[in-house]
């Protein structure tokens, strides 16, 4: 069996051309993850440029108003940038100065992996290109802006669905193009190795802070985490430090888009089956033939037809649960979590907030339940008032 | 040992690709004559997919409007058993990991077998990945098709001891496509490859006429060309089989000499 893997998912299934790349960036990931000079520039981007460690806020409204377990916000919202995206960044980035390479490429889906790579990008002094599907460069145009004026390109991309499916093929052909002075900063924990585990190592701050601030605050580790699920990265970031802990329940959200039983969804463990796409085996939703499918959601970062393979390996072994949310469901919970508690969540994030809901209601009150909400909501803003049939955001 | 090596025993080799579908299965049919009539030494049959990570926007479009006609697997299996009816060349398949995997590995490998294919090309399973189909290529014996890049320098040589069949060498980084000029040194590649193994060595990616393919088969064994054919079927009007078969044969008079 090939490198990378989690279980039989994982792997290394990219073009010759790309091997090379892939080889060296694993040789110097594996040199900077032991070097102290390097982890402490990290901790120091860290702490002292996203804002970390984030909070874990006791959302004592929301807990009450519902009756069941009490409920934990992991803030990486509140992160610079807004969004858990810019943990990994920083570490890509970083490390591909240390590889000495000049220009960072991304593909995003909302737009937040690629708002983070360009801040990134012009903080390290960086030529920064992203590529982003054409419809969700529509529906995130606040997003593309941001991009432009920390002065990366933005290529919009007119293949496929348009999404970020496609958005990440692009992306992986750029850097087929020019290979030698670029480094592909993968913004979720899936492609081909080292990407999974490198993302994951760099997103894996995210429960390391909330093992150590529950611990403070509760005195014991909580009995659920959630997160959203696209490719899965702030998932996996909240999952890391507590897979050895059976006691606490994991479980992903995924975006069932209009529902499960029709075709558009984005729910890949819900939906889909095992195949090779994108650098990995993992499960992706495809079509009996194996043409992958062009999935749906309402929210752009969750908009993709796979998911990263150390899910799929948490799913195998019945580590981790992944549970279908709907457009509808992740709306309201949008609209929930910003009455209840005056945070407005990512819509991405509303999914977990949606099955926690449901959850923290079947729950003890003496239990705890950690929810990620891995980004801000105002990205969001104008296409849930159109969601919600509001043409006139001035009233 | 299928039949590959076959179409180097003639000179140098010409190896059209054809996407399978684009326009329809009775076009692509005329169209794998018209290169086989012109004088093909092997043909690469499309089987197209979704997301074809590794192509241009001419395969890439190729492949879109394949499976909007309607193109699957099985349809594709149906089209080698009329074309092996008179067409002996030998003919492998260029498709992706996961239409092969989707399918059932070794389904699809055994079919492909019985009705007359001879080997793969995926261009997303690297030397790393390979013994997952190799193994159960070789139990059919058939051909798993390596690729060598530019990029892969030190890798060439070990890629090289293991191929079978021919060696793909890709001219170019980046996707397929036709290119104005080929820079690498695709030579020095293919002597790298030989010093390891004596193995037919075909060179792909990027060329688009005669005067680039007669210079790529002065350094190898055999040209490989898709983009530039399958401009030629996108076009889709009367007489189109006979440009195909035009343009075949002055890529094989080009590099016959």
């Amino acid at each position: 069996m090939s490198k990378g893997r989690f279980g039989i998912h994982g792997g290394q299934y990219i073009p010759e051309t790309l091997m090379h790349a892939v080889g060296e960036l694993e040789r110097a990931y594996l040199k900077y993850k032991e070097d102290p000079g390097f982890q402490k520039e990290l901790t120091d981007l860290y702490n002292n440029y996203a804002g970390r460690p984030s909070m874990l806020y006791y959302a004592e409204h929301m807990t009450k108003d519902l009756g069941g377990a009490k409920i934990y916000l992991k803030r990486e919202d509140l992160n610079h940038t807004g969004a858990h995206k810019i943990n990994n960044v920083l570490g890509q980035v970083l490390l591909a100065r240390y590889m000495g390479k000049t220009r960072v490429i991304a593909e995003t889906g909302a737009g937040q992996h690629g708002v983070a790579t360009a801040t990134a990008a012009a903080m390290m002094n960086m030529e920064c290109e992203i590529f982003m599907g054409r419809e969700d460069c529509e529906r995130q145009a606040l997003n593309v802006y941001r991009m432009k004026l920390l002065g990366a390109k933005v290529h919009p991309v007119d293949t496929g669905t348009r999404t970020l499916k496609d958005a990440v093929s692009e992306t992986f052909k750029e850097w087929t193009r020019r290979i030698d002075d670029t480094h592909y900063v993968l913004g979720s924990v899936m492609g081909p190795y080292p990407f999974p585990e490198m993302v994951r190592d760099f997103q894996a701050v995210i429960s390391r802070e909330i093992k150590a601030q529950i611990l403070e605050r509760e005195g014991r580790l909580p009995d659920a985490v959630l997160a959203c699920v696209g490719g899965g990265s702030n998932a996996i970031g909240a999952f890391y430090h507590f897979i050895d802990d059976p006691s606490v329940r994991l479980i992903g959200c995924e975006a069932a888009g209009r529902g499960v039983s029709t075709s558009d969804t984005a729910a890949t463990i819900a939906t889909g089956r095992l195949g090779i796409f994108h650098g990995m085996k993992s499960y992706f939703c495809q079509d009996e033939f194996g043409q992958i499918a062009p999935v749906y959601s309402i929210s752009a970062g969750l908009d993709y037809p796979g998911i990263g393979p150390e899910h799929a390996y948490l799913y195998d072994i019945g580590r981790a649960q992944y549970v279908p949310v709907t457009d509808d469901e992740a709306v309201q919970a949008f609209e929930y979590l910003s009455r209840t508690e005056g945070i407005i969540p990512a819509i991405e994030s509303a999914h977990a907030v949606s099955y926690a809901i449901a959850l923290a209601q079947s729950m003890r009150k003496d239990q705890i339940i950690v929810i990620n909400i891995s980004g801000r909501g105002d990205k969001d803003v104008a296409s849930i008032a159109r969601y919600r049939g509001e043409t006139d955001l001035s009233l | 040992m299928s039949t590959i090596a076959k179409a180097f025993d003639h000179g140098k080799a010409l190896i059209p690709f054809i996407t399978c579908g684009d326009p329809s299965m009775e076009k692509t049919a005329e169209y794998v004559r018209a290169v086989v009539d012109a004088g093909a030494d092997l043909v690469e049959l499309g089987i197209p997919f979704s997301d074809p990570t590794a192509e241009g926007d001419v395969i890439m479009a190729a492949d879109a409007r394949a499976l909007a006609a309607g193109t699957t697997t099985k349809k594709v299996f149906d089209l080698v058993r009329e074309l092996r009816r008179d067409i002996t060349v030998p003919m492998v398949f260029m498709t992706y990991a996961n239409v092969l995997f989707s399918y059932g590995s070794e389904d699809f490998i055994r079919t492909s077998r019985d009705i007359g294919i001879d080997g793969f090309i995926l261009p997303d399973i690297p030397y790393e990945e390979k013994d997952e189909f190799d193994g159960i290529c070789k139990k059919y014996d058939r051909d798993l098709i390596s690729m060598i890049a530019p990029t892969s320098k030190e890798r060439i040589t070990m890629i090289a001891k293991e191929a079978s069949g021919f060696l793909y060498c890709v001219s170019s980084l980046g996707v397929t496509g036709t290119r104005s000029s080929i820079t690498t040194d695709v030579g020095a590649m293919v002597r790298t490859a030989k010093q390891a193994k004596d193995i037919p060595c075909a060179v792909g990616f990027g060329i688009s006429g005669p005067e680039q393919a007669a210079a790529m088969a002065a350094v190898s064994d055999g040209v490989i060309v898709g983009s530039a054919i399958m401009k030629i079927i996108a076009a889709d009007k009367p007489g189109t089989t006979g440009e195909v078969y035009r343009f075949a044969k002055e890529l094989k008079d080009a590099i016959k000499t």
